[in-house]
């Protein structure tokens, strides 16, 4: 466990970002009808579900929601294979021609967002997917971009960003920790 | 109908006799009154009526239709020797009002329908037949049979009667599955190796007879393995004609650690001794063989210890033929239903042996290693009795026999006490006629 | 960091309750897995996996094959005809000479019991036993307990019935000592010869009444006649095993409680058990097939990634 160097976001200003990057992803898709939201384990898929809740709320449309576990496609093979902290994936609706949005609580290297994408290709062909995090805190190693960002961060790599959120973790709140 | 059998019919009062009852712990002097075949009082002074039958019991016993373990009734496949209805006449002329059929027929008793065919064949007798299903399929001692099913179909115990199991993995197996059915493993517990073609007692007389000899070890050595794993396995064995002291030790040892065994032994293992074999009497070539006054003993003496639990005739029909050859090509077997009774007493009578003992062997002592009790003597229940006079002295001969066969070591020798009458499933039988 | 403790699955014997229940928990993912369009994770990758079966097998090979494809592994096949081992043709000889082609897994059936044990001594990779002769089949009783979890909910506290030849099953030993170590009672029910003598020490009841069976238990796990496996006669007829241990619907509409009714397979139908009973509704055993697959993509998936890396 590190030292807590600064808390990032607070539960009040985040809050206010999922709702910013509810709008935007309403803006930025044509018709509500084919959006799936679909988070990735753990924490994204809780924000993912406030973002679906909030859609509701502005457009009256309840969109698709789902949720990715990508441990069996990570690509640290020899740090992380075995490991049975997995949960299963859950998408029960059809993929097939839907504008995927992911939402992940932290983007760094993007390994994860291409897990994510390999994943998705099993249950089928998406028409499009975006890709919504909370926080950019830079470093990518691979070629990935975020569409929709609550905020940017830059940190160093010795540096680790904790989100926190109260349904796991008791309260709302990022924070920066020095390793 | 056979001369003196009647049907039951009328009243019928049994005056003055002793009444024993050793199922019910009675011993009282009472009358009994029969109506039809069923009993319908029992009491101290039963009033005498003109329509009753009366039969005189004074210095009589009345007590219950005696049970043997072991005979032989040769049908299906020998009827020649023997059938249901002879033998089981044979037994109701002996006091016997229930059996138990060994399965070594042809076919072979392995099978429910088999068990099923024997009671259906017995329905018309004056006798209860309770059979006895073969070990292993067709007695070739490979294969267990099936042993549920025939128990289902009133199977009472299993063996393979006149062949030893030799595998003894095979004897484990059955001493293990017959637990689920709760009946007893009977072993004919001879080595034949041992036996190695003897054709009589290995002793004394053997040697002067010049006839090959079946020495006590080729039994004890068995009965010894038998026991060893009946007590491995929780089993239940009960070992049939034990004839010599060797395997009584056996016994004796294994009983004493808590192995559940019981054993039986013949009216002529019991009264006779290799003796008999003095003028080559095929009559008395009898597998195990009748051995030395030693073993004679040693048995009487189990009897009385209650080390053997009962009589058991291994009632064994011979047709003529099958007898009236050499000695090494007799077949082995003795007759024994209608001697039984009068042999036995005379034996143990000598041997200060009570009555009411002798009648146990005849009785209860069987009837709880099969776990069959009889219908019992009193009110309201079918007459399965007998009226023995256990000081009659006759002469066993040709005349008392009612089986097919006369093949007995015993033809012409004294007998103490009778069975006087029998009654069973509605009949009543004159034994006298 | 290990994610289980044991590094081969040899059986249950030595395997820590924490393992078994880690290897049915991620069982369930991989359930999960299976029910999308495409059944493929490429978590093993570029690793060869072995399957040395040298016993005949159609569906415990067919079930490791397919969890190791779904995995993205390679397989190799390697099929001793029993002639071979009948001559006792070296366990090390064929052995070395995979060691020697590097493979990253082995899953091992063989006759006799101990074999696996045995083939650990000669090389370092992971072993998993897919049955050696009358001693344990782990994936087996893995796949019954997590069928059991699936339909209970838990395992703990349970009534599991096992009713079959007991003395040699493979299949009955694994699920005693698993269901035992995850805190099942567990009543066994066989012909008194079918049993092994001290089968008690290992905290199960026995019963030779398989009607006391149905009646005490949640589940009934009922096992194959295996008439290969057995001396001749041991058991008289096919109809006196069935009318006093077969489970008919005649048997089981006698009793008031509906149980679960499981079966390793294949089933011989109309002896250890009914056509009725086996395709009705209280019969989980497809789902058993099912949950094969996944628990043996759980543990491959485990064992492949319980190495130390710092």
């Amino acid at each position: 466990m590190g030292k807590i160097k600064s808390i990032l976001l607070n539960e009040l200003e985040m809050s206010k970002m999922l709702t910013r990057i509810s709008h935007e992803i309403i803006e930025s898709h044509s018709e509500i009808s084919s959006i799936a939201i679909i988070g990735i384990r753990t924490r994204g898929e809780i924000f993912a579900k406030k973002i679906v809740d909030n859609i509701e709320k502005i457009s009256g449309d309840r969109v698709h929601y789902g949720i990715l576990d990508v441990t069996f496609y990570r690509d640290d093979f020899s740090q992380n294979l075995g490991s049975p902290k997995v949960g299963p994936s859950d998408i029960s609706f059809d993929i097939n021609s839907k504008n995927i949005v992911l939402i992940d609580d932290v983007l760094y290297t993007g390994r994860t967002i291409r897990a994510a994408m390999d994943e998705l290709f099993s249950f089928g062909r998406a028409s499009s997917i975006k890709l919504g995090v909370l926080i950019d805190r830079g470093h990518r190693e691979l070629p990935i971009k975020a569409d929709f960002v609550g905020k940017n961060f830059p940190t160093s790599n010795n540096e680790h960003v904790h989100v926190l959120v109260n349904e796991v973790d008791g309260k709302d709140e990022v924070r920066l920790v020095q390793y | 109908m056979s001369k003196g059998l009647e049907k039951n019919k009328g009243f019928i009062l049994l005056k003055g006799g002793r009444f024993y009852e050793p199922f019910l712990s009675i011993d009282a002097q009472n009358d009994i009154l029969i109506k039809d075949g069923i009993i319908i009082k029992i009491d101290k002074n039963i009033k005498e009526e003109k329509k009753y039958k009366i039969i005189e019991c004074k210095n009589n016993i009345i007590t219950n239709g005696f049970l043997d373990l072991h005979v032989h009734f040769r049908e299906p496949g020998f009827e020649f020797k023997e059938t249901i209805e002879t033998g089981s006449l044979s037994a109701f002329y002996g006091g016997f009002t229930r059996v138990c059929t060994m399965p070594n027929t042809e076919p072979v008793i392995d099978s429910p329908e088999l068990i099923k065919f024997i009671i259906e064949q017995s329905k018309d007798t004056p006798v209860y037949i309770h059979p006895i299903g073969a070990i292993t399929k067709g007695q070739k001692g490979l294969e267990i049979s099936e042993i549920g099913e025939m128990v289902e179909a009133g199977a009472v115990a299993i063996s393979d009667d006149g062949i030893p199991v030799k595998n003894s993995q095979v004897l484990r197996f059955a001493l293990e599955y017959a637990k689920k059915f709760n009946i007893p493993v009977i072993n004919h517990a001879e080595d034949n190796c041992l036996v190695n073609d003897g054709l009589m007692h290995e002793g004394e007389m053997s040697t002067k007879l010049g006839l090959p000899g079946n020495p006590d070890i080729a039994e004890s050595a068995m009965v010894y393995r038998d026991l060893s794993i009946s007590e491995y396995v929780g089993g239940r064995l009960h070992v049939p004609h034990v004839s010599s002291f060797k395997s009584l030790e056996v016994i004796k040892m294994f009983r004493k650690k808590g192995v559940n065994v019981t054993a039986e032994v013949t009216p002529h293992h019991l009264s006779l001794t290799d003796n008999i074999l003095k003028y080559y009497d095929t009559n008395a070539k009898v597998a195990p063989p009748i051995r030395s006054s030693k073993d004679k003993k040693a048995l009487i003496d189990a009897v009385k210890s209650g080390l053997i639990d009962c009589i058991a005739t291994d009632h064994a029909p011979h047709a003529v033929e099958d007898k009236d050859r050499d000695f090494k090509h007799a077949s082995c077997g003795m007759i024994g239903l209608e001697s039984a009774f009068g042999i036995v007493n005379k034996t143990l009578a000598a041997e200060k042996v009570d009555i009411a003992d002798i009648i146990n062997l005849f009785t209860v002592n069987p009837s709880r290693v099969i776990n069959i009790v009889p219908n019992l003597i009193k009110e309201g229940n079918i007459a399965e009795l007998n009226i023995i006079d256990p000081s009659c002295k006759w002469t066993f001969d040709e005349k008392s026999i009612k089986s097919k066969s006369n093949n007995s070591a015993l033809l012409g020798q004294e007998m103490l006490g009778r069975v006087l009458f029998s009654m069973n499933k509605g009949y009543i039988l004159d034994c006298k006629v | 960091m290990k994610r289980i403790e044991t590094k081969h699955l040899l059986g249950l014997e030595n395997v820590s309750s924490k393992d078994i229940e880690t290897i049915i928990d991620v069982g369930f993912t991989f359930r999960e897995v299976l029910e999308r369009p495409i059944k493929k994770v490429p978590v093993l990758n570029g690793k060869n996996i072995v399957n040395l079966f040298f016993e005949n097998s159609t569906r415990t090979k067919i079930s490791f094959e397919l969890a190791e494809k779904r995995l993205s592994a390679d397989v190799t096949n390697f099929s001793a005809s029993s002639s071979s081992v009948e001559k006792g043709e070296s366990l090390r000889d064929t052995i070395q000479n995979i060691h020697v082609m590097k493979m990253d897994c082995v899953v091992m059936r063989h006759p006799i019991p101990g074999s696996c044990l045995q083939l650990s001594n000669y090389v370092d990779v992971p072993i998993v036993n897919a049955g050696d002769g009358t001693h344990e089949h782990p994936t087996q009783a893995l796949l019954d307990m997590m069928s059991i979890k699936e339909k209970f909910g838990k395992i703990k506290g349970l009534n599991i019935g096992i009713v079959g030849d007991i003395l040699h099953s493979r299949v009955a030993l694994s699920n005693i000592f698993g269901l035992i170590k995850l805190g099942a009672n567990v009543k066994l029910c066989a012909p008194p010869h079918l049993l092994q003598r001290n089968i008690e020490q290992h905290g199960v009841s026995v019963t030779y009444d398989v009607d006391e069976l149905i009646d005490w238990a949640d589940a009934v796990n009922v096992l194959r006649i295996q008439r290969e496996r057995m001396g001749v006669g041991l058991i008289p007829s096919i109809r006196e095993y069935r009318k006093f241990f077969g489970i008919t619907s005649e048997r089981l509409n006698r009793h008031k409680k509906e149980i679960v009714i499981m079966h390793p397979g294949p089933i011989n139908r109309g002896v250890e058990i009914d056509s009725d009973v086996a395709d009705g509704d209280q019969a989980i055993i497809l789902d058993q097939v099912l949950n094969g697959v996944a628990v043996r993509m759980s543990v491959l998936y485990l064992l492949l990634g319980s190495k130390d890396f710092e």
